[in-house]
């Protein structure tokens, strides 16, 4: 398969007054299309910076980032909130769903950003619902579930309009044990039965197993070449 | 809009807060109901009459001087007019001037233009027949506990008698009733025989305070008041003739600058709603950062972001006014009925509304603006690490 993931030196750096602080350094990676990546590395090494760049959450200070054969480094604010919501799923360690709203909610929220009818948002919602195994729970507040159904519901909405990419920070990082391998058994099956790709940041090498690949950053640099798993 | 139930949502993210704020805001829009209805009465007392069936002429100058009697048979002969009365204000006092109520000599057909006071023809034959005889209402019978047959004095203020007395004293011959019970808060009159103050009065003769005029064709009521007044055109009293509730307006008016007055309160209040909601907004805002951040992650634009905040502010102020305005009306509209003409206040209808709804948007604008700003402006990076 081809290579969906294209990062040449990539840099980020933070200035805070006069402190300059580059938290990543010439990153070059290829993330190949159906890929499973595990990213690890201690706190602080610009695991969830570099994350945050192949999702487009923010721009890099130097190098080049092309996702789906589009260069996305050089996107402006508003040309880059279009593009995340058409390539790229979102999955956060505290799930970040709006509290007020149900789960089937939440998911829908960002099918409001297409042309699909009440009727078609609803219907979607649904089926990614069923797909993390929550349709009967559509219609709970947040508060009302589990931290592991909440993560359900999270990567639900992160699905729900078929993006290129998933990418997911420490999606077990506050969870049992329990809920962590039914999250991570998700993933592993999205990956595999629907030929999503995702890149996973994780300091748990337990969770990293269920990736295909695993990939260690130290203080902003790749540290390995990836190397095959076989799972 | 598909947008509403994320606005919905986190307008009422914290209930109480929102509850105790819309309470505010519709404190606010009831206020400025009720005086915008009390600034439009005045605004509009010189206008028009259209529409209504008494009229009341006054002296062009001020309503406080005098018209001669002379006038009656005139107006009387002005087409479209059913039947002419006249009254004195005399402002008596009875035992002490806390005791305040209205007290007027009138015409022996006063109470004939005013079909909603129901006498009965034996109090009001008695009325007639009575030199120094008065009638009141039950409410102000009630009050002082009054019976047919009681000597009321009362205190002259303004007109003294003949003999340089101060004292007036009345025969009560007649208590009066509302027909309609809504109309209870108006029986609070005294009225006595404008033949027996014009005589015993020292130095009243032959004048009158102002003309009651009953007219024959409501629709006509514009045309009538010109008329009437084109029969005093450039003499030595002029008169303006208006409706009931545009004279009690005019009377008013003399003491106080109700367009200001209001205007002032109104600023006031505004002014703390503005401080209050923006508030509560910036604190909404405040909390919810991280989940803007989510919408931006998820792919809502900074617009977005920003229109949705402002539609949350809003929405707030429209919510909470439309009901402060809507309860407005009902007390408004009870009020005039009650009072009647004793309290000059318009109708809570379009003109109120649009200006309030105006007020409600551009306050939910000021209010949100700010807020709005910050959360569109928030770096989803910096919002979703806590930074
Ligand atoms: N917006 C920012 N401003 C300043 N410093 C930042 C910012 N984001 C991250 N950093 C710094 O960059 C380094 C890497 O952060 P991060 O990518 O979150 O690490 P990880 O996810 O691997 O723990 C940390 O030292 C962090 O303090
Ligand atoms: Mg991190």
């Amino acid at each position: 398969m081809g290579v969906l993931v294209e990062i040449r030196k990539l840099s980020k750096v933070y200035e805070r007054g006069k402190e300059r602080l580059e938290v990543l350094h010439h990153v070059d990676l290829d993330i190949e299309q159906g890929d499973f990546l595990a990213l690890m590395g201690p706190s602080g090494s610009g695991k969830t910076t570099l994350l945050n760049l192949i999702g487009g959450l923010d721009s890099p200070t130097e190098g080049s980032l092309t996702v789906a054969g589009q260069r996305i480094d050089n996107l402006g604010e508003g040309a880059l909130a279009k593009w995340r919501a058409g390539h790229v799923g979102f999955v956060f360690q505290f799930y970040n769903l709006l509290p007020m709203l149900s789960a089937r909610k939440n998911v829908e929220l960002p099918l409001l950003l297409t042309r699909l009818s009440a009727a078609q948002r609803k219907r979607n919602a649904g089926v990614a619902l069923d797909l993390v195994g929550l349709s009967e729970r559509s219609s709970h507040k947040p508060g009302e579930l589990s931290g592991g159904q909440q993560q359900r519901v999270a990567i639900a909405r992160a699905i729900v309009s078929d993006p290129t990419l998933l990418v997911c920070d420490e999606p077990t990082g506050d969870l049992d044990r329990n809920s962590a391998e039914e999250i991570l058994r998700l993933l592993q099956q999205l990956n595999r039965d629907h030929g999503k790709t995702i890149i996973m940041v994780t300091h748990d090498p337990k969770a990293a197993e269920y990736a295909r690949h695993v990939l260690h950053l130290d203080k902003g640099t790749l540290v390995e070449q990836p190397e095959a798993l076989q799972v | 809009m598909k947008y509403f139930h994320l606005i919905w949502s986190a307008l009422f993210r914290r209930k109480t807060r929102t509850v105790f704020t819309l309470l505010s805001v519709l404190a606010a829009f009831l206020l400025f109901g009720l005086l915008d209805s009390v600034r439009t009465a005045f605004a509009n007392a010189g206008g028009s009459v259209a529409g209504v069936d008494r009229l009341i002429t006054v002296s062009k100058v001020s309503f406080t001087m005098a018209l001669p009697k002379s006038l009656l048979p005139r107006i009387e002969a002005v087409p479209g007019i059913a039947q002419v009365s006249y009254a004195n204000w005399f402002g008596g006092i009875y035992q002490d001037p806390k005791n305040f109520f209205p007290n007027e000599a009138v015409a022996e057909n006063f109470l004939d233009l005013y079909p909603e006071w129901s006498l009965s023809d034996a109090e009001r034959t008695a009325f007639k027949g009575t030199r120094t005889g008065a009638v009141v209402g039950a409410t102000l019978a009630r009050k002082f506990n009054w019976k047919l047959g009681d000597k009321i004095p009362l205190q002259a203020t303004i007109f003294p008698q003949k003999d340089g007395s101060n004292t007036w004293t009345f025969d009560l011959v007649g208590i009066f009733h509302a027909k309609d019970p809504k109309l209870e808060g108006q029986e609070n009159v005294l009225f006595f025989n404008w033949s027996y103050f014009d005589e015993a009065s020292r130095f009243r003769n032959g004048s009158v305070g102002w003309y009651a005029t009953k007219l024959s064709d409501r629709g006509r009521a514009d045309q009538v008041a010109q008329a009437i007044d084109r029969l005093s055109a450039d003499s030595d009293h002029e008169t303006k003739t208006q409706s009931e509730q545009a004279f009690t307006a005019a009377l008013v008016s003399q003491f106080a600058d109700i367009g200001l007055i209001v205007g002032a309160i109104m600023g006031a209040v505004f002014f703390t709603l503005v401080l209050l909601t923006g508030n509560t907004m910036a604190q909404a805002v405040r909390e919810r950062v991280p989940e803007l951040a989510v919408l931006k992650t998820i792919g809502f634009s900074n617009k977005s972001v920003l229109g949705l905040v402002l539609s949350e502010s809003v929405l707030l102020l429209v919510l909470g006014g439309v009901i402060g305005l809507a309860v407005a009306g009902v007390v408004v509209g009870i009020v005039r009925v009650k009072l009647g003409a004793t309290v000059p206040l318009a109708r809570v209808g379009g003109p109120i509304w649009l200006r309030g709804l105006a007020l409600m948007v551009v306050i939910g604008f000021i209010v949100g603006v700010l807020p709005a700003i910050r959360g569109m402006r928030l770096r989803i990076v910096d919002a979703l690490s806590g930074r």
